[in-house]
């Protein structure tokens, strides 16, 4: 398999050159803050030229197995090595996580939060996504681990100081929920390897091996694993971390939260708990569709109570994240794809709705969807940018959220081979009617505060009554901070949006990327 | 990929450019939508002329291919199947199974998109009058262009997704249209209702796909090579005998759910009045051509589905007859409370609709299509016709009531047209609603539907009184408001800026405040769709003989058992079952949804056309005429003659005046709606699963932080610094453990923490092994 050895420095350089970056940055003085952000976003460039060259490279006819491969000796005395590796499902994630750090460093270039120092939160955004990445390439559970957990302190870290006036008990909260769910699962990752022999942490000798462990022992095993990988997604009723996490975080680091931090919950079911412990798992699936399909309605009545923008958008992720996790619990190559597309283009929608709602804060000093009124008018293209994150996240054919969205719904009426079908079917029309709730919230929130005049709290009185279309007519003197979308946003945004059009459109881009490596998954569930 | 898996190869068939390009067809004013958004603005007619000039070419393609289609069919064998024209590439992999996206030509697509093009072309022109000056008219042309473009791209789907996705980008452009100036609060509202009941629906059209799809996927696979979202796959399955009962019946159900949201029928129909506070335009090309048709479509376009679903001529009642039936009284009602033209007109569609879906639910395929087909032009003249009465004479206001009245004076053509319009609505002989409205009405009768047929006639006499009501109090009588040029506050309208009306001017028609003509932008296509009104019933003129009866010749899909070659031949040609040629013994009753065929495939069932009687046709138009008359005669003892008896009749018998209410408030659907569901959904349940949210569950995660923390503390007061002082053993390090999880702001010992928790996690791991061992 030399072919696929080839060229198997580009994973190990994409996931370590951020680190590099925070080397040089290290000596530069704080007070170069210009500097810093160059070195920054040169970094993440470079990283992402990395990902566009392992893009290139990469084998699409055999996207099912794994590419790139590199093993090495690493802590040989619990027999974990340095072995990664990348297939359709982690291309599409790896290369997500690079794209999201490189618009969130543009984006920083003028939106630094407060307390400032962009040289200590640019350095925590570039440890960030070496953790991203490198748990997406990890086949070593060791490692795996490692870096899911390395992603932990930056987040920690940018939503205890730069975060808002709550940041303590929320970066608090964030952390221990996580910690405690990693605990569990890294309770799991070693019964597993106990249970296997003790021979490896090789993810393809365990999803070999994991199979043959007694029954009874899996399901207690995937239990850990389910906690940990739950609580990241997060599914129902493990989420509350996420709405204050999110409410408080700085506008970057909701942005990286919701487009790459929670996939590698559902990341780890796809790559971990299901293909080891198949049989645990078709014990499982039930009760995972069911908490999904709970959290899609949860979710979605959750943001209906809602009156502060980034909190429902937060909320709604809770939801989305739910019929992901309704695919994934089918176990089918059908719900799987779904799955995958659905983080995908959760990604990239609702990162985009965060990036607009940290703009509308930074205008309006509120996020409070009562006060906030007549976008449309005041800030026509932040609006417009904002209707059309709406319509994609409400899953509108032809934007992305479509493609994770329905095909999720569909795969639930056929579950694989030894589900009910009664049930799933139960949980299919729940789930329907939860797109339903979607288009409630979401184009109730776009309605008041898209539509109607702006507040006079916010000088819409003033504005003339003729008022037009373009952006010359809220250079009100008194409301200097309300313009319209700057250029640092466009040249950040502009990518996001393009995507969402792009995989609406042409869904196959990722869907022939992703199928053989779901098929090959779920190969290992159905024997 | 299939290789461009078109299917025309039998050599008997012709076909021709336009026809293998008709999804091209969607594909111009889609693109045309993207250059008025980015470019729109720069253009000398500020985008306008890109969308007229993509709705032009789409008309010319669409004409082209049904030209073409024309000479395909006309060059059939007499009993030949004419295979539709279909074109597929792969549009997304899952699961191992390719999914297309293309396009699905025949009589019945080529029939919608002539009608669609050719109403979208003249709105737009008609908007470039109505809506000059707008402040937002660049965005205007854009999501009417979109709005067109979704509806084609509807039409010529080759599969389920791909309608899907014409059918929500409608959805879309609705919201965007009918919330159109958005300033006001009740505009908005109206564009947030239609989006979201429709979507209501939608969530049958998601179900009733992925039910259809999982019943049909392995058959259609196997047997034709194409998905089970396919429409000719599942068109054909459905007639096998091969589906379950359950299932296609579940399926056509939900499916039909969204056709009850999307086409405006009982009890959904709530959204399509309020929709009226869109520009007249969005409501002249909503109503007559797209959005609302969709649902018909739906039944249409997947009818073998619904056949053998709802079980169509198997028994005297099912559910589309019934919706149907139940929406075109109900609406028809509501029509005569109404004191808002628009709203009328808006409840006319509505009970309109109710006859497309009654005719397809009773077997009246035929029928039901024309109607879409005569509906579309007569609906839209009229809109436009109360459009153009608020633009020149009403000062912007759509009251009939206060504002209008003696209006045939100054608006000659407009009247004209608006006469038309409503004889060929009300179905009167020879105009175009009367050929459509009367075979609905024959056939549903003729297939057994006795009571059904009752129901069309009495919506008849119901359609041609409340018309007759609104004719008389916009045209006749004297002029009141705004168009007797009293001057009040100013609608909203976008564009209304004119000086305060002249009271002494009102009587001339030629002053340029009062009420006066349209000029020509708006009359011209007026005239057009007048003409059509009163002429496209001889399409399909039953009455005048066979050699009429084009409809029934080129759109009706022919009923016959196709030879199948996958079958015949396993294996060999899978995938594209070439044959087209008609079985040579296959005679005029074909066996097709009635009972399986032995060999072969139906890709429609058979269905019979009632034969045309005079008498019934005038018995008909009896009904309708003393509609009118009675209506009339109220009409002008009412309003104009003040007649004591009539006035105030409401206010004085109470059984009336009970009925009224219950009428003026729209059967309080809206009330059960807006005030039970959505207020109860939004508020006490979203807030109590809220109040679960922060208050139980996070309240656990609180207090058991709280209670790790009181424990720790307590460990290390009394264990740790009392009994084990100094040693330190794993219980004390995972307490340890436990409280700076809990303090690692103020320690900063988060990597001890860690070190920790791995020792911990390992002792945890060991003590599981042993447990099950």
């Amino acid at each position: 398999m030399d072919i696929l050895r080839d060229h198997n420095w580009v994973l190990s350089v994409g996931t370590f050159l951020p680190l590099a970056g925070v080397l040089v940055m290290l000596f530069i003085p704080k007070a170069e803050e210009q500097l810093q952000k160059a070195v920054a976003l040169i970094t993440a460039l470079a990283t992402l030229g990395v990902g566009v060259y392992t893009l290139t490279l990469f084998n699409y006819d055999r996207a099912g197995e794994m590419q790139f491969v590199a093993q090495t000796n690493w802590i040989s005395v619990i027999k974990s090595t340095y072995y990664i590796g990348i297939d359709g499902i982690s291309l599409p994630l790896y290369i997500l996580s690079m794209v999201i750090t490189v618009l969130v460093m543009i984006y920083s270039w003028d939106h630094i939060p407060s307390p400032g120092n962009p040289k200590a939160f640019l350095m925590l955004m570039l440890v960030l996504q070496t953790g991203m990445a490198g748990t997406f390439i990890s086949q070593d559970l060791i490692l795996f681990f490692v870096f899911f957990e390395l992603v932990l302190l930056p987040m920690y870290f940018m939503i205890g100081v730069w975060g808002g006036e709550n940041r303590q008990y929320a970066s608090l909260k964030f952390f221990l929920y996580t910690m405690f769910g990693s605990a569990l699962m890294l309770v799991a990752f070693l019964a597993l390897f106990f249970k296997t022999g003790a021979e490896s942490f090789a993810i393809p000798y365990l999803v070999e091996n994991g199979g043959a462990i007694a029954k009874n022992t899996q399901v207690w095993i995937f239990a850990g694993m389910f906690i940990g990988f739950a609580v990241k997604v997060p599914m129902f009723p493990f989420h509350t971390w996420l709405p204050d996490a999110h409410t408080q975080a700085p506008t970057q680091g909701s942005v990286i939260l919701a487009a790459v931090l929670l996939k590698l919950g559902t990341y780890g079911f796809i790559r971990i708990a299901i293909p080891m412990l198949p049989d645990a798992a078709m014990e499982w699936a039930p009760y995972i569709g069911l908490l999904s399909v709970i959290g899609i309605i949860y979710g979605a009545l959750g943001c209906l109570a809602q009156t502060d923008m980034k909190r429902l958008i937060a909320f709604s992720s809770v939801a989305h994240m739910g019929f992901v996790m309704l695919g994934i619990s089918t176990l089918t190559s059908f719900g799987m794809n779904a799955a995958v597309f659905g983080m995908v283009a959760h990604g990239l929608i609702t990162g985009m709705l965060f990036f607009v709602a940290g703009s509308v804060k930074e205008r309006y000093h509120t996020l409070e969807i009562a006060r906030l009124s007549g976008m449309l008018k005041q800030v026509p293209h932040l609006a417009w940018i904002l209707g059309f994150c709406v319509m994609a996240s409400l899953g509108l054919p032809g934007l992305a959220g479509f493609w994770g969205e329905f095909p999720a719904i569909l795969s639930a009426y056929s579950p694989m081979e030894g589900l009910s079908e009664t049930t799933f079917r139960i949980y299919m029309v729940i789930a329907a009617m939860g797109t339903v709730l979607a288009a409630a919230y979401l184009l109730w929130l776009f309605q008041r505060t898209a539509f109607g005049e702006p507040t006079a709290e916010f000088g819409g009185s003033t504005s003339d009554a003729h008022g037009h279309d373009d952006h010359s007519d809220h250079d009100d003197a008194h409301h200097s901070d309300i313009h319209d979308v700057t250029i640092y946003e466009w040249v950040a945004w502009t990518p996001l949006l393009i995507g969402i059009v792009l995989f609406g459109v042409m869904p196959n881009l990722l869907f022939k990327l992703i199928d053989p490596a779901v098929a090959a998954i779920v190969t290992q569930i159905g024997g | 990929m299939f290789a461009e898996a078109s299917t025309v190869a039998d050599k008997a068939l012709s076909s021709g450019w336009f026809l293998e390009h008709a999804f091209i067809i969607p594909i111009i004013p889609a693109v045309a939508f993207a250059l008025i958004i980015f470019f729109g603005k720069k253009l000398p007619m500020k985008g306008s002329e890109l969308g007229i000039l993509s709705m032009l070419a789409s008309l010319v393609f669409s004409v082209g291919a049904a030209l073409q289609w024309i000479s395909r069919v006309n060059g059939a064998a007499k009993e030949q199947y004419v295979e539709p024209v279909i074109r597929s590439w792969t549009w997304w992999d899952s699961g191992g199974f390719e999914f297309g996206i293309g396009q699905h030509i025949d009589g019945l697509s080529l029939t919608i998109l002539v009608v669609v093009a050719f109403i979208s072309s003249l709105v737009q022109i008609y908007s470039l009058e109505y809506l000059r000056g707008d402040r937002r008219y660049t965005h205007f042309f854009a999501s009417l262009t979109l709005f067109s473009a979704g509806m084609l791209n509807m039409v010529v789907a080759e599969n389920m997704i791909q309608l899907i996705l014409g059918w929500e980008i409608m959805g879309l452009c609705s919201f965007m249209l009918i919330g159109h100036w958005w300033e006001e609060g009740a505009n908005s509202r109206a564009a947030l209702k239609a989006f979201f009941t429709t979507r209501t629906g939608d969530i049958g059209l998601l179900v009733g796909t992925s039910v259809l799809f999982f019943s049909a996927n392995s058959w259609t696979q196997e047997n034709l090579g194409v998905s089970g979202f396919s429409i000719r796959g599942l068109s054909a399955w459905a007639l096998t005998g091969d589906p379950s009962h359950a299932a296609i019946t579940v399926g056509a159900v939900a499916l039909f759910i969204a056709c009850i949201g999307k086409s405006g029928q009982f009890p959904l129909h709530t959204w399509l009045p309020d929709a009226m506070a869109g520009p007249t335009p969005v409501s002249s090309l909503l109503h007559s051509s797209t959005m609302v048709v969709a649902g018909v479509f739906l039944v249409g376009r997947l009818y073998p589905v619904f056949f053998e679903g709802m079980n169509i001529l198997g028994s005297g009642v099912n559910l589309i007859t019934v919706i149907g039936g139940i929406t075109i009284v109900v609406a028809a009602a509501l029509a005569f409370v109404q004191t808002d033209i628009k709203k009328v007109l808006a409840y006319s569609t509505v009970s309109q609709l109710g006859y497309m879906m009654m005719g397809l639910g009773a077997g009246a395929w035929l029928p039901a299509v024309f109607h879409i087909f005569t509906h579309a032009f007569f609906k839209a003249c009229l809109f436009l016709a109360a459009g153009s009465i608020s633009h020149s004479a009403s000062h912007h206001s759509f009251e009939m009531k206060k504002d209008m009245g003696g209006l045939r004076k100054f608006m000659p053509i407009t009247f004209t047209t608006w006469v038309i319009s409503t004889l060929a609505l009300c179905g009167v002989f020879p105009f175009a609603g009367f050929f459509s409205k009367d075979e609905i009405i024959d056939n549903v009768g003729h297939n057994g539907y006795t009571v059904f047929m009752v129901v069309g006639l009495v919506g008849a006499f119901m359609t041609a009184a409340y018309m007759t009501r609104a004719t008389y109090l916009t045209f006749f009588g004297e002029p009141r408001g705004a168009s007797a040029g009293e001057s009040h506050d100013d609608h909203g309208d976008a564009h209304a800026t004119h000086d305060p009306h002249d009271a002494h001017d009102s009587h001339d028609a030629h002053a340029s405040h009062g009420p006066h003509e349209s000029n020509l932008l708006i009359t011209v296509p007026l005239m057009i769709l007048a003409t059509l009104a009163l002429s496209a019933g001889l399409f399909n003129a039953t009455p005048f003989g066979k050699s009429w009866e084009r409809m029934a010749k080129w759109v009706e899909p022919s009923s016959v058992v196709v030879e199948d070659m996958a079958r015949a031949s396993v294996g060999e040609t899978r995938g594209a079952p070439s044959a087209i040629a008609a079985e040579e013994s296959a005679h005029k009753d074909s066996v097709c949804g009635t009972s399986t065929p032995a060999t072969g495939i139906c890709y429609a069932p058979q269905l019979q056309h009632a034969p045309f009687k005079w008498a019934k046709g005038a018995m008909s138009v009896f009904i309708v005429l003393m509609g009118m008359l009675i209506s009339w005669l109220i009409s002008v003892q009412m309003y104009t003659k003040k007649s004591g008896f009539f006035v105030g009749l409401t206010s004085r018998n109470k059984v009336l005046a009970l009925g009224y209410r219950f009428l003026v408030n729209k059967y309080y659907l809206d009330h059960l709606y807006e005030k039970v569901i959505v207020h109860g959904i939004a508020h006490p349940i979203a807030k109590a699963a809220y109040w679960v949210n922060q208050n139980i569950l996070d309240g656990i995660v609180n207090s058991a932080g709280l209670v790790t923390r009181r424990v720790a503390g307590w460990v290390y007061r009394n264990v740790d610094q009392r009994v084990v002082d100094g040693a330190v053993n794993g219980s004390g390090a995972v307490a340890r453990g436990t409280g700076n999880v809990l303090r690692p702001v103020q320690s900063g010992k988060v990597s001890q923490y860690g070190a920790l928790l791995f020792a911990a996690a390992a002792v945890a791991g060991l003590v599981l092994i042993i447990v099950n061992t």
